[in-house]
């Protein structure tokens, strides 16, 4: 079937799942009439009576002692008001997993632009003024700054370990040894619309929160210790997440709400771009060594891999993404004998957090890239080496996980091939290199993915995550989940999963605004876990629904029936409302402690092939074409869903070629959009995107995670055709021109004769060396 | 222009990032945009002369421009997107003196000339003296520049344009390089002569690359003469480190690029 | 500077008073109340702040309003701002070329004019019109098909 969506390639196996008449279908998205209007209302957007401006007074160095804070010249403003660590109404903590997230700093700072002291005032102008008469006196210390510094003495903010098999064994089988390291680094989400918040105390008395957020349960929990009451959390519309949004709004929440308890009113923090850029999370950089046994054909015999987080400078949600990063390290291939060791490791820098990928996009760089050498080594190419190994039905994850069901990886190759003829013409290119002339070098490189959808291990038994649909009139269901919608389409993609479930179209049902006053904690919009985890536990309330409609009779048959069924109900009884909660498959078992079982109850798998254009004088890379292959499940709702590949895939290439983020003693030297360089219109590649529909037993109508996946191969699919276009051999994301020139003078390259001719023509390194 | 902290402006595309960035205020505000001595592109006997406040938008619409500077409409197609080259005038480019300014190193290798005016009135300046070192030029304060003069092309002049941003569009440049050349033909053979090369993003400033026009002064046209002038050019920039690149890639691009557009003289 | 400032917003004269240098994107939001208008970057860099000036799209966010006085803006909540604005942004919805929306009213604003002034673009040329306009959400393949189906449903010209 080729539509707009791209293609869609269905598998026959599950026919026993029920296929309704929504899911399948692309209706428009409910904010998207009000959006292209400029009528959908974001926080910033928001009108309060008696609304104040909170801002941040915040540090310059990365590694401090406080001394002294004098706000004396920024309260000479009558109205200012200004909080330090000692007003704080409770612990000094933003609960994730260690408690080491401080709200505002206390006696030291760890990373440069640690929020030091709040401010309010009844303007922003005023509220930065002040900012900016808020003296604070530090003596500066000695920091760590990378990974390298972390690495000579290192601070362990968390660790994991995988083993399965017989290494040593596994090495001794093997007939080569291939070694390698690579590197990656912080990446910025760049959500277009940047973090903020109101806080406010209602009529009631009670805190209210309302903002642009991704978990508002998180917010709360975080509220409710700092403060000791309940407090609501609502979202906002939210102008792009990417993980950005999942747990730093705690952190500005927070702030907000201790300057609205204090002034009594209404106050709204929202950043500027640069403060967004210096003061929130990003991505873990990482460093990812590879030693890898295999025998003559490549096929893998030992895999030790050491896997190495920049956690930053607070703990916050490091442990988990190194438990995905090293989950996903082994890439999707099978190997009987495998070592995989990780640590995060402490540094002055702003704390990294969740970004899409989660740690996973860092170690499948590696992976990839280690793969690409091995099939140089036993000299195939890169697709043949990858179907020899990856994962087949049956196959065993590094944790012992035996993949049951839904294994695509061979399939996503397959169709990856007869769609881009790759081993053709990458064999081609490879041959035609050294000659090369000419300013343009075309290149092609291929990357496979997986990703485990919903939280590690047993995480979401842990959570057994409620959800809640009522009947609140005849013709209306409402969904009442925290899962949020920041752009992916979550609104319209779980009403068309519940719709089915009823069988109603989606226009009788509705998801309200996430509210905490309103909704259950179904858990955070995270983890690629919304459509399959959320969506699946609606699925089964919405069976329930209608079968306690049918009273003990038929279910209705029709929208009629069921308007008639329900107007009956109501009348009897009033509002419906059932509740369900997460059940986990029978067997699903994960030990956190020795990391064995099963780690995800279900995987994606992607192959992004790169299609791209090296400029020969500059070394500038141009993504022309990229074809993503992605096995989803289900594709419940297919032009978003081809949505969230091509997005997530441009942000991998981003990740992979230009978007570098570095640091000088701890301070972002990018901290704007003209420094920190995303890619435009002109960058974009034109997608070419098929989806395989290969269901699973753990998702609505068989769908699966679709979220994190794109971001895992985009990275090393371009650098991997970076190098069959040039022969440099990029061991570091970004590979932006100047890595590329550093490789190219380093010898880092497929050897001297491989370099493609017009990168030496006229000499070009001469002098430079 | 009266008080010390007056202001002229004309697109505001870089005053207003400084002024958001920084909180800075201003006593008086003058809109070269309502000017009409700054307006408009016309033709003055081998010249077209080009008001300061004309955009980079203009720019590229002007038939007068497109004939006789290619490279100018070029580079104005590179400065931003829609929404910038729609404010940004070239006036602005220039008196906002970054060395990155992308129309500026084309301005050097078409020999323009600038009109300034003063509370003492008028004056003609060569534009390759205009800039002193890092956003220092000469213009006195309260000065303006009113006019920018590019002379008309000629039969035999090449020009060549190449900005290496950080990225494809909406980008600011790592180095930018324009090049203007005869093609003189002596004994059979092509050789160049008025040449000016001028280089952005290499120096505190705009420069023109003397001892690499020097060397292609004269020379015969061809890939060993773009090889040389690579290294040239290569050996008389000392670039630096900052958030967009670094000394070592921009001096070889630099090379790479002066070789693209002097081997593209041949071509 | 601090006047009244007379312009033109969406059809309507109306007066700003106030520092002349305050952006076009503040008056427009914070006096005005037109909020459509987003803010993402403040530098001119993203686009999200797009308007139309004279017809013209900008960075309302690069634009004092001083220089705004007597002039025609039109903002994304005016529906009349381009010919053939709705059908453009019923297409965006249905093509998928909107996600987070943050970006949307820009984007919608920049591309309403080409398709205005450019009676067929091509990819790249819709490329080029929208460099100016960054979102972080689609990886652009959506919104170029928008503006692409747009395109192919024109009557073609004789030649």
């Amino acid at each position: 079937m080729r539509g707009n969506q791209g293609t869609l390639r269905r598998h026959e196996t599950m026919a026993h799942i029920d296929h309704g008449r929504m899911v399948g279908t692309s209706p428009a998205r409910t904010d998207g009439a009000q959006k292209v209007r400029g009528l959908c209302r974001y926080v910033d957007d928001l009108e309060f009576d008696g609304l104040w401006h909170g801002a941040t007074v915040r540090s310059p160095h990365a590694c401090a002692r406080i001394v002294a804070i004098d706000a004396a010249a920024a309260l000479a403003d009558p109205d200012v008001v200004v909080l330090t660590a000692r007003d704080l109404p409770g612990p000094n903590v933003l609960r994730l997993i260690a408690d080491d997230w401080p709200v505002l700093a206390d006696g030291r700072v760890n990373h440069f632009a640690e929020p030091v002291a709040l401010v309010a005032a009844p303007t922003r102008e005023r509220a930065r003024a002040a900012v900016g008469r808020v003296e604070v006196r530090y003596e500066v210390e000695r920091g760590i700054h990378d990974l390298d510094q972390a690495l000579a003495s290192p601070r362990i903010l968390a660790s994991c370990r995988i083993e399965r098999g017989d290494l040593e064994a596994g090495f001794a089988a093997a007939t080569h040894v291939v070694e390698g390291v690579y590197d990656t680094a912080h990446q910025e989400h760049v959500y277009i619309e940047p973090q903020g918040m109101v806080a406010r105390p209602t009529a009631q008395g009670e805190l209210e929160v309302i903002g642009s957020l991704q978990c508002p349960y998180y917010v709360q929990k975080a509220l409710a210790l700092l403060f000791d009451e309940p407090v609501r959390v609502r979202q906002a519309p939210t102008g792009g997440g990417f993980g950005g949004k999942e747990e730093f709004p705690d952190a500005i929440a927070a702030h907000a709400a201790l300057l609205a308890r204090r002034v009594g009113r209404p106050v709204k923090i929202v950043y500027d771009r640069h403060e967004d850029m210096q003061a929130t999370p990003k991505r873990h950089p990482s460093r990812v060594r590879h030693r890898t046994g295999v025998d003559a054909a490549g096929k893998l015999c030992a895999m030790e891999i050491e896997v190495i987080l920049d956690g930053g400078a607070y703990t916050t949600l490091s442990g988990v993404v190194l438990s995905r990063a090293v989950l996903h390290a082994g890439g999707a291939y099978a190997c009987p004998n495998v070592r995989i060791e990780g640590r995060a490791l402490a540094t002055n820098t702003v704390p990294s957090g969740a970004f899409r990928g989660f740690g996973a996009p860092q170690t499948q760089f590696a992976v990839e890239r280690q793969m690409d050498r091995i099939a140089r080594l036993i000299g195939t190419d890169p697709l043949t080496l990858r179907e020899r190994n990856a994962y087949r039905l049956g196959d065993v994850t590094p944790t012992g996980q035996v993949l049951e069901e839904s294994v695509s990886a061979l399939e996503c190759l397959a169709a990856a091939q007869a769609r881009t003829d790759f081993k053709r013409r990458w064999h081609e290119i490879e041959d035609a290199r050294a000659s090369g002339e000419g300013h343009a070098l075309h290149g092609i490189g291929l990357a496979l993915s997986w990703h485990g959808a919903g939280f590690t291990g047993e995480g979401e038994q842990r959570m057994r995550s409620p959800v809640r649909l009522a009947l609140v009139a005849p013709d209306c269901v409402e969904v009442r989940v925290a899962a949020c919608d920041f752009g992916q389409g979550t609104t319209i993609v779980l009403s068309q999963i519940v719709a089915d479930a009823l069988g109603l179209p989606t226009e009788m049902v509705r998801v309200v605004d996430p509210d905490t006053s309103k909704v259950p904690d179904s858990g955070p919009t995270v983890a690629s876990r919304t459509v399959m985890v959320v969506g699946g536990i609606l699925e089964r309330a919405g069976r329930r629904l209608v079968r306690e409609l049918g009273q003990g009779g038929a279910p209705p048959a029709s929208p009629a029936e069921f308007v008639e069924l329900a107007r009956a109900y109501l009348t009897q009884h009033g509002e419906l409302e059932v509740e369900e909660r997460f059940e986990p498959a029978p067997g699903q078992t994960f030990d956190e402690t020795t990391y064995t079982g099963t780690a995800y109850s279900a995987y994606g798998w992607g192959v992004h092939v790169a299609e791209v254009r090296v400029d020969a004088d500059t070394l500038a890379t141009r993504v022309e074409r990229a074809t993503l292959v992605f096995d989803v499940g289900k594709a419940i709702h297919p032009v978003l869903c081809a949505g969230q590949v091509e997005g997530g895939s441009l942000q991998a290439f981003g990740f992979g070629h230009l978007e570098d983020l570095r640091l000088s003693e701890g301070r972002p030297l990018q901290d704007s959009l003209s420094t920190y360089v995303i890619p435009t219109a002109v960058d974009a590649p034109d997608f070419d995107t098929i989806l395989i529909e290969n269901p699973t037993r753990s998702g609505p109508q068989g769908a699966k995670g679709v979220g994190e996946l794109p971001m895992d191969g985009g990275g090393p699919a371009l650098v991997a055709a970076i190098e069959n276009a040039t022969g440099i051999v990029a061991t570091r994301a970004p590979a932006t021109p100047e890595v590329l020139l550093e490789d190219l003078l380093a010898g880092r390259t497929l050897g001297p004769e491989a370099v493609a001719g017009a990168l030496q023509a006229g000499e070009p390194l001469e002098g430079l060396r | 222009m009266g008080a010390p902290d007056a202001v002229a402006v004309a697109g505001c595309t870089d005053l207003m990032v400084v002024d958001t960035a920084t909180g800075r205020r201003h006593g008086a505000v003058v809109d070269l945009q309502r000017l009409p001595e700054l307006a408009g592109v016309r033709d003055d006997g081998g010249w077209i002369d080009i008001g300061a406040a004309v955009s980079f938008s203009q720019l590229r619409r002007e038939a007068l421009v497109a004939e006789h500077a290619p490279i100018l409409v070029q580079a104005a197609a590179t400065i931003g997107g829609w929404q910038i080259q729609n404010r940004a005038t070239i006036g602005g480019n220039i008196a906002n003196a970054s060395p990155v300014g992308d129309s500026l190193p084309v301005l050097l290798a078409l020999g323009a000339e600038l009109v300034l005016a003063s509370s003492s009135g008028e004056r003609r300046v060569s534009y390759a003296d205009f800039h002193r070192g890092y956003r220092e030029t000469v213009l006195e304060p309260g000065g303006l520049i009113v006019r920018v003069r590019v002379p008309h092309a000629l039969p035999d002049q090449f020009q060549g344009f190449k900005k290496v941003g950080t990225r494809e569009a909406q980008a600011i440049s790592k180095v930018v390089v324009a090049l203007s050349a005869r093609r003189v033909e002596v004994g059979g053979q092509e050789h160049l002569a008025d040449v000016r090369l001028g280089a952005g993003a290499v120096a505190a400033m705009p420069i023109r690359l003397r001892r690499t026009e020097a060397l292609l002064e004269g020379a015969p046209v061809g890939a060993d003469t773009a090889t040389r002038a690579a290294r040239e050019a290569r050996a008389e920039v000392n670039p630096i480190d900052d958030a967009r690149s670094t000394a070592r890639y921009r001096a070889h691009v630099l090379g790479r690029v002066v070789r693209r557009l002097v081997g593209d003289i041949s071509a | 500077m601090s006047e009244g400032w007379t312009l033109s917003v969406n059809g309507e004269e109306r007066t700003f008073v106030g520092d002349g240098m305050t952006r076009l994107l503040d008056v427009l939001r914070e006096s005005l109340g037109l909020v459509g208008t987003k803010e993402g970057c403040g530098e001119g860099e993203c686009g999200s702040c797009s308007v139309l000036l004279d017809g013209d799209v900008v960075c309302s966010c690069l634009v004092p309003v001083f220089q705004v006085e007597g002039r025609d803006v039109r903002t994304i909540e005016d529906a009349t701002a381009v010919p053939g604005l709705a059908a453009l942004q019923d297409t965006m919805v249905t093509e998928g070329g909107v996600q987070c929306g943050a970006c949307t009213p820009g984007i919608v604003l920049t591309a309403a004019v080409l398709l205005e002034r450019s009676e067929r673009p091509d990819r790249a040329a819709i490329r080029e019109a929208l460099a100016g306009n960054l979102c972080r959400c689609t990886g652009y393949e959506r919104i170029f098909r928008a503006v692409e189906k747009l395109v192919d449903q024109r009557p073609r010209g004789a030649l």
